[in-house]
């Protein structure tokens, strides 16, 4: 496992939930994200935090629709913080560290021509989160872990 | 929490008018109506006026609050500042000398172009990208409506506020600049979201208008006397920059770069999901306004949205494309001098803790729900009734479904009982118990 930044959320969450996607759904990673959002903003978490956690749950559901077969986008909320795992069937990334480099990108050229795919995903939820891990079977598919962690004063 | 702020609303209910039915709760950008004691009730911290309820109500029981035309007799010299969506609703060939002229028939002193104001502001919002070169995009604050709806519903977009102040504001500047005595300010507002920001400005601490005319009123007022009067000299007043504001995408057209335009209040929430998603950080520029087509599909108007925005295309184009004479406007006029702050109202509880608790709680409620959004509990979806019954405002048998559920299990379980009979009657069902 590859694991960047800070760890970790490890309290129990108060509150789990799982959005099921499949490769090529594009909605509904906008769809999660902003009724993640929506959770987050009840909560009272700064908006700061809720703009990083939109951010990243975006980018990781999007991954999914991307690139694998089908996934789920894991949802955990504590106090602290913001937990997020994407965990996809799919053909897995061959190069991890090539991954997380900008501008890099597997996507096909159909998905390209859409707009996606311009390889700025990994980089884009390291950059925004407070650390993320990556698991990677090729042919098998990834779990992408990520947090957002709330400062303590 | 502070004491709740007092909120003023240009968009009021007549009670009597209202049917309770559950049109404009559904519509409702902000979820900020619901239905009870048969009567719409809005919910003051939510609302942003942007009089959504107001295009779909089909009762006319949703109204803008504005001054009326004898208000402006309180003033001794009574200025109308026209903004452009204004002649939008007017064929071309009625030119805004004409309507100037028919304006002041009707009592107004002097009257001013929005358009021209619009002018300094598309300069000084162009002068606002090149100082803030990240982040990006940054959106415009020209329309009330969005800056509140950001305010309310996109806390983490307020930074991108670009903090110039909105052309009505720079034009009373410039009438009162020019002006003398007791001088009264009055807008002609297509929307109630404009007599909002007059009454209650957000980024400054006081508005330089004395109020705001409802577009409709005053087309109603000067309709009837186009043909009689003869047009004032000296108009356009404004270049065509400045004039193409009223219609969406013109606001845009004075900003270099990659900029997006976006007009409607849903297609708004769209976008500003898109910007908190990361979307768009190529765009420089965001324009967003409220209302179908810009400015000229306030709900104040009286011309279909589209016919007025091909109308103010047309008349735009008879006005001057370079900038004329233009008297000197002071730097700080065009500036946002306060910030703009999110309004906190999502938050279940003060107390974190107690919302994670309660937004578990919303969860569990919503799960009892059918989901089908129909409205007849007064809320607008299944999700906001969940929202309601956490926060005490509901019950959960204020669902009809829910309610039906529940009476037919009653039901039921009466018709159960109904067949027991005692084993001490004949044809009970105790069977013989053997007592040895």
């Amino acid at each position: 496992m590859k694991i960047y930044g800070r760890q970790c959320l490890g309290k129990k969450a108060f509150l789990e939930l799982e959005y099921q996607m499949e490769g090529r759904d594009f909605s509904v990673a906008g769809t999660a994200a902003s009724q993640i959002k929506k959770m987050l903003t009840e909560v009272g978490f700064e908006p700061e935090i809720i703009r990083r956690t939109t951010v990243v749950a975006y980018e990781a559901a999007m991954n999914i629709v991307i690139h694998a077969f089908r996934g789920r986008l894991l949802v955990h909320i504590e106090a602290d913080g913001i937990g997020l795992t994407a965990v996809d069937e799919g053909p897995g990334i061959a190069d991890v560290a090539m991954a997380m480099q900008e501008g890099y990108s597997t996507a096909s050229p159909s998905i390209r021509e859409m707009g996606f795919g311009a390889g700025m995903g990994l980089p884009n939820i390291k950059r925004h989160a407070d650390g993320m891990a990556i698991e990677t079977r090729v042919g098998e598919g990834t779990t992408l872990k990520a947090w957002i962690i709330c400062k303590k004063g | 929490m502070s004491a709740v702020p007092e909120y003023f609303h240009s968009v009021t209910l007549e009670r009597d008018k209202c049917k309770g039915c559950t049109n404009c709760i559904k519509g409702c950008p902000t979820e900020a109506i619901r239905v009870r004691d048969g009567k719409a009730v809005i919910i003051e911290e939510r609302c942003i006026d942007c009089g959504e309820c107001i295009r779909v109500c089909p009762n006319r029981a949703k109204a803008a609050l504005t001054e009326e035309l004898k208000d402006i007799a309180r003033f001794h010299h009574p200025v109308a500042l026209i903004p452009p969506s204004f002649y939008g609703q007017f064929p071309s060939q009625v030119s805004p000398g004409t309507i100037a002229a028919a304006l002041q028939a009707i009592g107004f002193h002097r009257v001013l172009e929005v358009g021209l104001a619009a002018e300094y502001v598309t300069e000084a919002v162009a002068g606002y990208l090149e100082e803030h070169p990240a982040p990006r995009p940054l959106i415009s604050s020209a329309c009330p409506a969005v800056v509140r709806l950001i305010q309310v519903r996109f806390p983490s977009l307020a930074d991108l506020i670009i903090r110039v102040e909105a052309p009505i504001e720079v034009a009373a500047a410039i009438a009162r600049q020019r002006g003398k005595g007791d001088m009264g300010v009055f807008f002609i507002s297509p929307c109630p979201a404009k007599v909002t920001s007059i009454k209650q400005p957000v980024g400054r601490a006081e508005s330089g208008l004395d109020g705001a005319l409802s577009m409709a009123e005053v087309y109603g007022q000067i309709l009837p006397i186009l043909r009689e009067v003869e047009p004032l000299p000296g108009y356009p007043q404004a270049s065509h920059v400045g004039t193409s504001w009223g219609r969406f995408g013109g606001e845009r057209e004075g900003v270099s770069g990659r900029s997006l335009a976006v007009h409607g209040i849903h297609h708004v929430i769209n976008i500003c999901e898109l910007i908190e998603q990361g979307c768009l950080t190529d765009y420089e520029f965001i324009e967003a306004q409220s209302c179908p087509a810009g400015c000229v599909g306030g709900c104040l108007t009286v011309e279909n949205p589209f016919v007025a925005e091909t109308n103010l295309r047309h008349t735009a184009l008879t006005y001057p494309r370079g900038q004329g004479h233009r008297p000197k406007v002071a730097g700080e006029v065009l500036l946002l001098t306060r910030p703009i702050t999110p309004r906190k109202i999502w938050q279940l509880d003060d107390d974190t803790t107690r919302a994670m608790e309660k937004l578990l709680l919303l969860k569990e409620t919503e799960k009892e729900l059918p989901g089908l959004d129909c409205g007849s509990c007064g809320s607008p979806s299944c999700r906001t009734l969940a929202e309601d019954v956490v926060r005490g405002r509901a019950t959960i048998n204020d669902c009809i479904f829910n309610l039906r559920e529940r009476v037919r299990r009653l039901a039921e379980e009466m018709v159960d009982l109904a067949g027991k009979v005692p084993p001490a009657m004949a044809g009970g069902e105790g069977e013989a118990i053997d007592f040895e």
